[in-house]
């Protein structure tokens, strides 16, 4: 008789990095869908590129410093699809490895592989991207070559987009944010799992309508244009660059928040969300920090951490 | 509200599966066995002294082993038959223990020594639960003779029954609720009325309708009962939370219940009690649930203390397939045994034997700081933050964390997606800091 000894618990829940993984991946689908549908079958080859070469990447750093192949965990897949979502649909298929590049080699596998990136590599990506492709990375085109400009854009320039157009997606921008009713669906289904708590993407969305209506802009256009729910549901809510407790969450959402509109309104750029997340990934530690929660029978006052 | 309180501390404890596969199954005596094995370190505290010798023979309710301290309970023998030998065995909490080994005669002639205790006050029933041999039968083992002489006494004013039975597979409470709720009742009536008492909560989880109509029922009418539903989210038994949960109390750390005016007892110990004061007979048996896939025949036995886990499964029907792991205990807290050697103690409450497939440990990765581990830790704690602070040596900052709150209730482990032992590193955690603190 051979026994395992093992200390206890000798059971474990079901979920595991792989499941979460692809259920972010499952929730991501109605937003592909709604790219195919607004922008043609080209977002389904950029995020096909784009999630090969981020388990691409992966495989090959790993393999090259004889490391655990974790490319099973799902998460280059999440990454890849986050990048292709933040690119628009006409990009050149190189830049898209670029990107995935500085995501997967820099940001993540660099400070340690999965659990150990300061910031979300995506929003990274897509923030040098951004820079460096500046041209290529705004160039709204639809499929029958009409070029278009972002709502939050039009917005700038003094017409209101149409709010069913926006929810809809019938609206230029990058691939996943177009369409916030199949953003929603993703999130319903993040929900449903349990992969993700509805309090950063509350907060974060809440902070921005109201932040909007004490400036004086349309909220609806603050929340439906440009990539909010896009980076409030996938991308904010990234376990290892979010804060851990509900209290933490709360003010980390409410930073996001404010950065974002103060960006929009204020900023020389027409969209803030994703210096926003990253600014707010820096701090993730410090909220960590100040926000633990009080354990049952420990006095009332926490003695402050060294 | 609840919100509100979440941001103080989330603990929503682990959704375990439930697995109550033999509450249905009614308690079965087993037969005795040929040699039991009865240890003399069967609670916390100081283990008992043997104070028998090889070839003395004993009855059933014989003293074989004296308290060896203040936190100590007596041992008893649980068989009529001969003193085999007095040996030193390791046990599966990887101590040596004092063990005596009788061979049993078959007859269960009981001891003359066996009588109903007197009791008139408090000082008599406490020393009558001393000499009854009484542990917290949940689990634990703390000697209920010291549990139920607290010094501040005047102070506590309620008894918290603990019926949750958290554990998944475990029956064991259940069945003593369904087949003995009346002594759970008497029971707790003499606790009551010696410890001079105003409340009686019993606490069961949702998950166990029948028994909290029954206790409803048998408390009906009776001043200062009530029957408390829990959630039926694991672990509603550990003794801060069901106090929290009963009383809206919490324990300060490091203090005892009594702090805030409580007793926790189990509730196949509140049964006993009331046995004990009628026949006088100490605690020699105990019921225990048998179960998991590699028993061919899962049920709720009442064996003597002392058998072998290995005669209690062959009286289950053996082993259905190759057993991989013994649990003593449940899958959540319980000890995983080296051998089935090992015999049943006074604080065990299952015994579960699982095939090859479900012993097999789940592969580790790196962890994501997901934060699941702190919205599941019953206590408030962060588990994640603890880790990576023990990993940097940092005693200081683990007992800014209260990493000494940790009750290795498991659930942090439980819920952890990269199948990491985080309540075995919050063990090493708090052992870390138990050095450093020297």
């Amino acid at each position: 008789m051979k026994l395992t000894v093992s200390s206890a618990p000798h059971i474990t829940s079901k979920d595991t990095t792989a499941s979460i993984m692809r259920d972010v991946c499952i929730a991501m689908l109605p937003a592909l869908a709604a790219a195919c549908v607004f922008f043609g079958l080209n977002s389904l080859i950029l995020t096909a590129v784009s999630v090969a070469a981020c388990v691409g990447f992966e495989f090959l750093y790993e393999k090259m410093l004889k490391q655990p192949i974790t490319i099973g965990d799902w998460s280059a897949v999440v990454t890849g699809m986050l990048i292709a979502f933040n690119c628009p649909p006409s990009l050149p298929l190189w830049v898209v490895v670029v990107g995935a590049f500085f995501a997967i080699v820099i940001v993540k596998q660099l400070f340690g592989g999965i659990g150990f990136n300061f910031a979300n590599p995506a929003i990274v990506a897509r923030i040098i991207m951004g820079l460096g492709y500046t041209g290529m990375m705004t160039a709204w085109v639809f499929p029958d070559a009409t070029a278009t400009a972002t709502p939050l854009a039009m917005y700038r320039a003094g017409t209101t987009p149409n709010y069913i157009d926006m929810f809809i997606g019938r609206t230029g921008g990058v691939l996943g944010e177009v369409s916030a009713a199949a953003l929603l669906v993703g999130f319903a289904y993040l929900l449903v799992k349990k992969v993700i708590t509805p309090t950063i993407p509350v907060t974060y969305v809440a902070t921005v309508a109201v932040m909007a209506l004490v400036l004086g802009v349309d909220p609806v256009v603050y929340v439906l244009g440009g990539g909010l729910l896009l980076g409030a549901i996938f991308m904010a809510t990234d376990y290892t660059t979010s804060p851990y407790t509900m209290k933490g969450q709360i003010i980390y959402g409410i930073g996001l928040g404010v950065i974002t509109v103060l960006i929009r309104r204020f900023g020389s750029m027409t969209e803030g969300v994703s210096y926003a997340i990253l600014l707010m990934n820096l701090v993730v530690p410090y909220i960590n920090k100040a926000c633990r929660q009080k354990p049952l029978g420990a006095p009332a006052k926490v003695k402050e951490a060294k | 509200m609840a919100v509100l309180k979440k941001l103080v501390r989330s603990a929503e404890g682990a959704h375990v599966p439930h697995n109550k596969n033999t509450e249905n199954c009614e308690t079965v005596k087993m037969p005795v066995p040929k040699r039991v094995f009865v240890s003399m370190s069967q609670h916390i505290g100081a283990p008992a002294k043997a104070c028998v010798k090889k070839g003395v023979e004993v009855k059933v309710g014989d003293v074989i082993g004296t308290a060896g301290g203040f936190i100590s309970a007596p041992v008893h023998s649980s068989v009529s038959g001969k003193v085999f030998s007095v040996d030193e065995v390791m046990m599966p909490n990887g101590r040596k223990a004092q063990v005596v080994v009788i061979d049993t005669d078959g007859l269960q002639t009981v001891s003359e020594n066996v009588k109903a205790p007197e009791v008139t006050d408090h000082a008599s029933f406490v020393q009558a639960i001393k000499d009854s041999g009484l542990v917290g039968l949940g689990g634990a083992g703390f000697p209920t003779g010291v549990k139920l002489d607290p010094q501040n006494l005047d102070e506590v004013d309620t008894l918290v029954i603990n019926a949750a039975e958290c554990e998944p597979y475990i029956t064991a409470d259940y069945r003593e609720m369904m087949e003995c709720g009346e002594d759970v009742v008497e029971g707790a009536k003499l606790v009551k009325e010696y410890l001079n008492l105003s409340k009686v909560i019993i606490g069961i989880e949702a998950n166990k309708p029948q028994a909290i109509a029954k206790m409803k029922e048998l408390t009906n009418g009776l001043e200062g009962f009530t029957v408390a539903t829990l959630p039926s989210v694991y672990p509603q038994g550990a003794e801060k939370v069901l106090i929290e949960q009963t009383t809206g109390k919490e324990v300060p750390q490091g203090a005892l219940p009594a702090a805030v005016g409580c007793i926790v007892m189990n509730v196949a110990s509140v049964g006993f009690v009331n046995r004990y004061m009628k026949t006088g007979m100490p605690l020699v048996t105990k019921r225990l649930t048998v179960d998991g896939d590699a028993v061919a025949n899962p049920q709720n036995v009442e064996v003597v203390i002392g058998t072998t886990v290995k005669d209690v499964v062959e009286f289950c029907g053996g082993y259905s397939q190759e057993p991989g792991k013994i649990i003593s205990g449940g899958p959540m807290m319980g000890t995983a045994l080296a051998t089935d050697e090992m015999p049943v103690m006074k604080q065990n409450n299952a015994i579960l034997v699982f095939g090859a497939e479900k012993a097999k440990l789940p592969e580790e990765s790196p962890c994501i700081r997901c934060g699941r581990c702190i919205n599941a830790c019953p206590m408030g704690l962060s588990p994640v933050e603890i880790a990576l602070t023990l990993s940097v040596k940092d005693a200081d900052e683990l007992k800014a964390l209260f990493t000494d709150l940790c009750m290795e209730c498991g659930s942090c482990s439980f819920v952890c997606p990269a199948k990491r032992p985080v309540a075995q590193t919050m063990r090493e955690a708090k052992d870390f800091m138990r050095k450093a603190a020297k």
